[in-house]
C-alpha cells in the first residue's frame, strides 16, 4: 500500500491513496468490521447478563488496532489495557474464543479465569489484558527488552489511553526505552476521556505526541479515525524502532461511542458530539466509502464481508453459550507453575 | 569445610545459574558498575558484561514492570531491589502483574522472576528503611517467598529461586551479608523450596524464626539451655509454601511452641504459625502458643528505642519461660 497520511480535516476526510490491492482493502475491512460486531453483540450479551464485571468496548476506535496491525510482521507482540477484545482479535485469535472468555467459560482463551480484562494469547503474541491503568506500560518495554536481548528483529506496540498517559510509569518506561533503545512503539489511543474526565480537564498540556520528547523519543499526531493515515504513521515507527534506533511515540486521535464500560452512563459528553463522530468520522463507513468511491471493491464485495462477519459472530455466540463453566477443581489450578 | 559470608554466597548462587542459562540476567540500581550497594553482585559485570548485569534507574515502579514483562516474554530476570522497602513503589507489578497473571491467563502467561534484596532491620537507619515484609509477600498466593539465614541455604535456595519457573520473593538481610559459615556444598543440590530445617533438636518447646533472628533465637536457647529447657529450633527458611508438617511433627513431639519474627505482630507470620498450631496440634499443645516480634511502633532512630523496638534475646527468653509456665 502507498498511502500518505494528514491531519483530520472536516472536508477532506481520507488521504488519497495511490494502491491498494482488493484483498488487502477487504482484510482490513473484515478486520474492523468483526471487531465492530463483536463489541456489539458483548455489550448485547452483558445486558442479557451473560457477561459480567467490567466490560470495556472498542466501538469506534477499530481503525486504531486494524491499521496498526496491518503495518506489523510475524512475531512483533502487542500488549493493551482492559480495553482490549479488538487488540486480540486483530492478533488473529479466533472471536469465539474470545467471546467465550467473556462468558467465563472453560474454552476461553484465559480458560474462563481472568474475563474481559485479562485476555491472553501468547501463541499470537498478545500479552494482555491487564487491569491496571498503564501497568501494561513497563510491562510493553518489558517485551521489547527480552526481543532485543534476544535478538529478534521484532517490536512490541503497546497501547495506553488518554487517561493512563499521565502515570508516572509511562514516563519512567520512556526513559528506559530511549536509553537502551527499545524497541517499542508506544501508541496513545487519546479517546478525549479517561473514564468521566476529559483531557481538559485531567492533563495540564494535552499534546500527548510531545510526552516523549523530553526522552528523545519521536512522536506524532495520527488521525486515529483514518485507517490509512494510522498505518502510515506505524509503518514509520515500525521501521524506526526495527531498525534498532529506539522507541517511537504515536497519540492517535480517536474517540468510543459508548462509555468507558458498560456502567457508564455517559454524562460527561454531549449526544451531538457522539452523533458527529459517527456521523462523519465513523473509521469503518469512510473506509468502505472509499474502497467504492475508488472502484477497489463493489457493494457486493462489502455485502460478502458483512455476511462472512455475521456467520462467525453467529459461532461465536453459540459456542459461547453452549460452553461449559470451568469444573470446580479448576479453582485451584495455576496458581504456581510445576517445574519443567 | 570452607567458610563463606552470606554475600558471597548469594553472588555465587548467581554466577553459576547466569553461567548455566543464558536467559538469566539481573537488573537493579547500583548492581553493574558499583558492584551492588551492599557488595552481592561483586565480580558479576566483569564476568557477564553490560548486557546481562543492568544497572536501572531509580525507578523501581518502571523496572520492575519491565522485567516482569521481559519473564513474560522468555527472559529470567533476576531483579535486585537494594532493600525491599523501595519495592513498595513497585507494588502493583509484583502482585497485581507478577503473581497473579499465570492463574489470570489460565496457565498461559508465565513470569519466571526473582526479586531479591534486603528485608527488616539494618542497624539505625530508622523507620523507612527497617520494615520487614515476610507476611505482606506471603499472604499472596502466586508468590513463593523465600527468606533464608546461613550461607549454604542462601546459596543454595537463591539457585532454587533463579531455576524456579514462578515469581519468587528472595528476602535477605544487611546484616547478615557479612557472617560467615560453613559452606556444606555437597548439600546445595538437595536443599528444597518448602523445607523448614531443624537446626537443634530439642525436647521440651519448639521455636520457630527465619533469617536473623536464627542468631537471636540460637543465643536464646543455649541461655535456657542452662535453665533446664531444652529447645528445639526450626528455621523456616521457606514462608510461602510454609513447611506446616515439619512444625506440628515438632509441636507434636514438644507440646509447646513460641515462634519468632522481626516483624510486627499483626497479621504476621507469627500469626499465621500460631493459627496453623491452634488448628492442627490442638490436642497436642499443652500451652497457649506464644510470640515473639517487634514492638507494634515504627521503627525509631535512637540506638536504645531501636534495640527495644526488636525482638531481643531477652524478649524470646522470656516468652520461652512464660509457654513452658516456668516465668
Amino acid at each position: 500500500m502507498n498511502v500518505k497520511a494528514k491531519k483530520l480535516k472536516e472536508k477532506d476526510l481520507m488521504p488519497k491513496v495511490t494502491t491498494i490491492s482488493k484483498e488487502d482493502f477487504l482484510k482490513n475491512y473484515y478486520n474492523m468490521l468483526l471487531i465492530r460486531r463483536f463489541e456489539e453483540k458483548a455489550g448485547q450479551a452483558y445486558g442479557m447478563g451473560l457477561i459480567g464485571g467490567f466490560c470495556h468496548l472498542y466501538i469506534g476506535q477499530e481503525a486504531v488496532v486494524a491499521g496498526v496491525n496491518a503495518a506489523l510482521k510475524e512475531g512483533d507482540a502487542m500488549v493493551t489495557s482492559y480495553r482490549d477484545h479488538g487488540h486480540i482479535l486483530a492478533c488473529g485469535t479466533e472471536p469465539k474464543y474470545v467471546m467465550a472468555e467473556l462468558f467465563g467459560r472453560e474454552t476461553g482463551v484465559s480458560r474462563g479465569k481472568g474475563g474481559s480484562m485479562h485476555l491472553f494469547d501468547t501463541k499470537n503474541h498478545f500479552y494482555g489484558g491487564h487491569g491496571i491503568v498503564a501497568a501494561q506500560v513497563p510491562i510493553g518495554a518489558g517485551i521489547a527488552f527480552a526481543m532485543q536481548y534476544q535478538n529478534k528483529k521484532n517490536i512490541a506496540v503497546t497501547f495506553l489511553g488518554d487517561g493512563a498517559a499521565n502515570q508516572g510509569q509511562v514516563y519512567e518506561s520512556f526513559n528506559m526505552a530511549s536509553l537502551w533503545n527499545l524497541p517499542v512503539v508506544f501508541v496513545i489511543e487519546n479517546n478525549h476521556y479517561g473514564m468521566g474526565t476529559s483531557v481538559d480537564r485531567s492533563t495540564a498540556t494535552a499534546e500527548f505526541y510531545k510526552r516523549g520528547k523530553p526522552f528523545g523519543i519521536p512522536g506524532e499526531q495520527v488521525d486515529g479515525m483514518d485507517f490509512f493515515a494510522v498505518y502510515e504513521a506505524m509503518k514509520k515507527a515500525d521501521e524506526y524502532s526495527r531498525s534498532g534506533k529506539g522507541p517511537y511515540l504515536l497519540e492517535m486521535k480517536t474517540y468510543r461511542y459508548r462509555g468507558h464500560s458498560m456502567s457508564d452512563p455517559g454524562n460527561y459528553r454531549s449526544k451531538e458530539e457522539i452523533n458527529k463522530y459517527k456521523e462523519k468520522y465513523d473509521p469503518i463507513n469512510n473506509f468502505k466509502k472509499y474502497g467504492i468511491d475508488k472502484a477497489i471493491v463493489t457493494e457486493d464485495d462489502i455485502k460478502e464481508i458483512a455476511t462472512k462477519v455475521k456467520g462467525v459472530m453467529e459461532e461465536a455466540m453459540e459456542f459461547s453459550k453452549n460452553s461449559p463453566e470451568p469444573i470446580a477443581s479448576e479453582l485451584w489450578t495455576d496458581v504456581y507453575r510445576e517445574t519443567e | 569445610m570452607a567458610k563463606i559470608t552470606v554475600r558471597d554466597a548469594l553472588r555465587d548462587a548467581m554466577k553459576e545459574e547466569m553461567r548455566k542459562d543464558d536467559r538469566v540476567f539481573l537488573m537493579g540500581e547500583e548492581v553493574a558498575e558499583y558492584q551492588g550497594a551492599y557488595k552481592v553482585s561483586q565480580g558479576l559485570l566483569e564476568e557477564f558484561g553490560t548486557k546481562r548485569v543492568i544497572d536501572t534507574p531509580i525507578t523501581e515502579h518502571g523496572f520492575t514492570g519491565l522485567a516482569v514483562g521481559s519473564a513474560m516474554a522468555g527472559l529470567k530476570p533476576v531483579v535486585e531491589f537494594m532493600t525491599f522497602n523501595f519495592a513498595m513503589q513497585a507494588m502493583d507489578q509484583i502482585i497485581n502483574s507478577a503473581a497473579k497473571t499465570n492463574y489470570m491467563s489460565g496457565g498461559q502467561v508465565q513470569c519466571p522472576i526473582v526479586f531479591r534484596g534486603a528485608n527488616g532491620a539494618a542497624s539505625r537507619v530508622a523507620a523507612q528503611h527497617s520494615q520487614c515484609y515476610a507476611s505482606w509477600y506471603a499472604h499472596v498466593p502466586g508468590l513463593v517467598v523465600i527468606s533464608p539465614y546461613d550461607s549454604t541455604d542462601s546459596k543454595a535456595l537463591l539457585k532454587k529461586a533463579i531455576q524456579d519457573p514462578n515469581p519468587v520473593i528472595f528476602l535477605e538481610n544487611e546484616i547478615t551479608y557479612g557472617y560467615e559459615f560453613e559452606l556444606n556444598e555437597s548439600e546445595v543440590d538437595d536443599i528444597e523450596i518448602g523445607k523448614a530445617r531443624i537446626v537443634k533438636s530439642g525436647t521440651d518447646i519448639t521455636v520457630t524464626c527465619f533469617s536473623i533472628m536464627v542468631e537471636v533465637v540460637m543465643e536464646a536457647a543455649k541461655i535456657l539451655e542452662k535453665s533446664g529447657i531444652s529447645v528445639e529450633v526450626i528455621d523456616l527458611r521457606t514462608l510461602k509454601p510454609l513447611d506446616s508438617e515439619t512444625i506440628i511433627n515438632s509441636v507434636k513431639k514438644t507440646n509447646r511452641i513460641v515462634s519468632v519474627e522481626e516483624g510486627w505482630s499483626f497479621c504476621g507470620i507469627t500469626s499465621e504459625i500460631s493459627a496453623l498450631c491452634v488448628e492442627q496440634a490442638f490436642d497436642y499443645l499443652d500451652a497457649e502458643p506464644g510470640r515473639v516480634t517487634a514492638k507494634d511502633v515504627p521503627l525509631p532512630y535512637a540506638a536504645n528505642l531501636e534495640k527495644l523496638a526488636l525482638p531481643s534475646v531477652e524478649d524470646v527468653c522470656e516468652m520461652v519461660k512464660k509457654t513452658c509456665y516456668k516465668a
